[in-house]
């Protein structure tokens, strides 16, 4: 399958993929790993004009301590978030999470931000880092902003980020004492698939993948958990304000089933990993 | 658009429009015909080559994209018609049946032990989830991951450019 034709340009900066983007509008797309946007493409399901490849941004891939947070590029690889050694001490469920996404050869190519930018609800980091509460960068023809992850996803597919936007850095704060236990869940059919329903838990933060148009927080298990509820009694509420869809992989209620007893399984193994 | 690889050690320079797929490129314009198209959907792993030394499934990098990178096909891994340690073992452990998915399995395998040049059985299977076996002919493919690591610890560092 060959995507229809398109035009082709390599960013030599993010200012100059700003200024591209602004000039193209809503006809250009940001090419990064290109593993969520490629697919598309060449099932015909995405047709952008001008494709603005990152890949050669090389300055927006790191992972830097900043004392209370992880700023981390947002062309930083999958395989570079797994295995690094500062993610792994101070925020191991987004390393263990980002090993998780796809396969080794997706790994080698997908990037953080292009998986965040995507905002497609069945990825798993989206909702990884909604339980940690991710602040985004995002750099405009105008200048630059924060967003809070909590504003960032807005529906199926659709982001808070303008058409001239680029998501430059994601900036992970580092889990307080008393909130360090995490679990990630995901229940598949095949190995590489997305999940049909995965649940990230940080601390008392619980986020839901695959459960509705977007990551979800599951505010009603939060809130029996922080009212001192068992996890088992806390997991039951898990459903409770999702809008999952019955699809060729699940029914809708098979996935609330599995939201239960998905988030049940994290509970555990987060209160296992908290002391 | 005009792009320049390096394919196997040999550059290439060719003019390819916008919307080559890098396996495209490497089977009509380098003429390497090893590297399999399987599903053409990111999931099968037949198409798999090497990128700066990392497995890739080329069915989903531009041509564009690679520009200006090295690029390794299974028929560059043989030096001096001496087989690489990773096709020496799927020759000895009988590593393939149909043959289909092979080339993508070695070279993921060959990026499998350059990250992790002893890996566990079990580190291998989940490194290798990214490739599909149709003839299931897995237990042989494991085995020969594991016999290439052992008998060269080093086995993909010296003969595979990055």
């Amino acid at each position: 399958m060959i995507p229809s034709s398109f035009t082709y340009k390599r960013a030599s900066s993010a200012e100059e993929a700003c200024d591209l983007a602004a000039e193209y509008g809503e006809d250009a797309k940001y090419l990064a790993g290109g593993h969520s946007l490629l697919p598309l493409m060449k099932l015909r399901l995405a047709a952008p004009e001008m494709l603005i490849d990152l890949g050669g941004l090389r300055d927006l891939s790191y992972l830097t301590d900043q004392g209370s947070h992880i700023a981390i590029g947002a062309l930083t690889r999958h395989h570079d978030v797994q295995h690094s050694d500062l993610l792994a001490r101070e925020v191991p469920l987004l390393a263990h999470a980002a090993g998780q996404v796809g396969d080794p050869q997706i790994r080698h190519r997908g990037t953080i931000g292009g998986s965040i930018a995507h905002g497609d609800p069945a990825s798993d980091l989206p909702a990884v880092l909604l339980a940690l509460d991710a602040t985004l960068v995002a750099r405009g023809t105008d200048g630059t902003r924060e967003i809070p992850i909590g504003e960032f996803f807005q529906g199926l597919f659709e982001t808070a980020l303008e058409p001239d936007e680029l998501l430059t850095e994601i900036r992970v704060p580092k889990p307080p004492a008393g909130g360090r236990g995490w679990s990630f869940q995901k229940f598949t059919q095949r190995a590489i698939d997305w999940a049909i329903v995965g649940v990230a838990v940080q601390g008392g933060h619980v986020a839901l993948v695959n459960m509705a148009g977007t990551p979800l927080r599951a505010t009603a298990v939060e809130a029996a958990l922080a009212g001192g509820a068992s996890p088992a009694e806390a997991a039951a509420h898990a459903a409770e304000g999702s809008s999952a869809v019955s699809d060729i992989r699940a029914t809708r209620e098979y996935r609330e089933h599995l939201a239960r007893v998905l988030t049940s399984r994290a509970l555990t193994e987060t209160a296992s990993r908290a002391a | 658009m005009k792009v320049d690889l390096t394919v196997n050690g040999k550059e290439i320079t060719a003019d390819v429009e916008d919307r080559m797929l890098l396996v495209h490129f490497v089977r009509d314009v380098a003429d390497l015909t090893a590297t399999n198209i399987g599903c053409d959907t990111t999931s099968c792993g037949a198409c798999t080559v090497l990128l700066d030394g990392e497995s890739v499934k080329s069915c989903t990098v531009l041509a564009a994209q690679a520009n200006g990178h090295d690029i390794t096909t299974l028929e560059g891994l043989a030096s001096n018609g001496d087989m690489h340690p990773v096709q020496r073992a799927f020759h000895e452990q009988h590593g393939l049946q149909c043959g289909f998915c092979t080339p993508g399995m070695v070279m993921a395998i060959v990026s499998l032990l350059k990250e992790n040049p002893h890996p566990t059985e079990e580190q291998v299977r989940t490194g290798l989830e990214g490739n599909l076996c149709r003839c299931t002919g897995y237990h042989n493919i494991v085995r020969a991951a594991l016999a290439a690591s052992e008998t060269s610890p080093q086995a993909d560092t010296a003969e595979v450019s990055s």
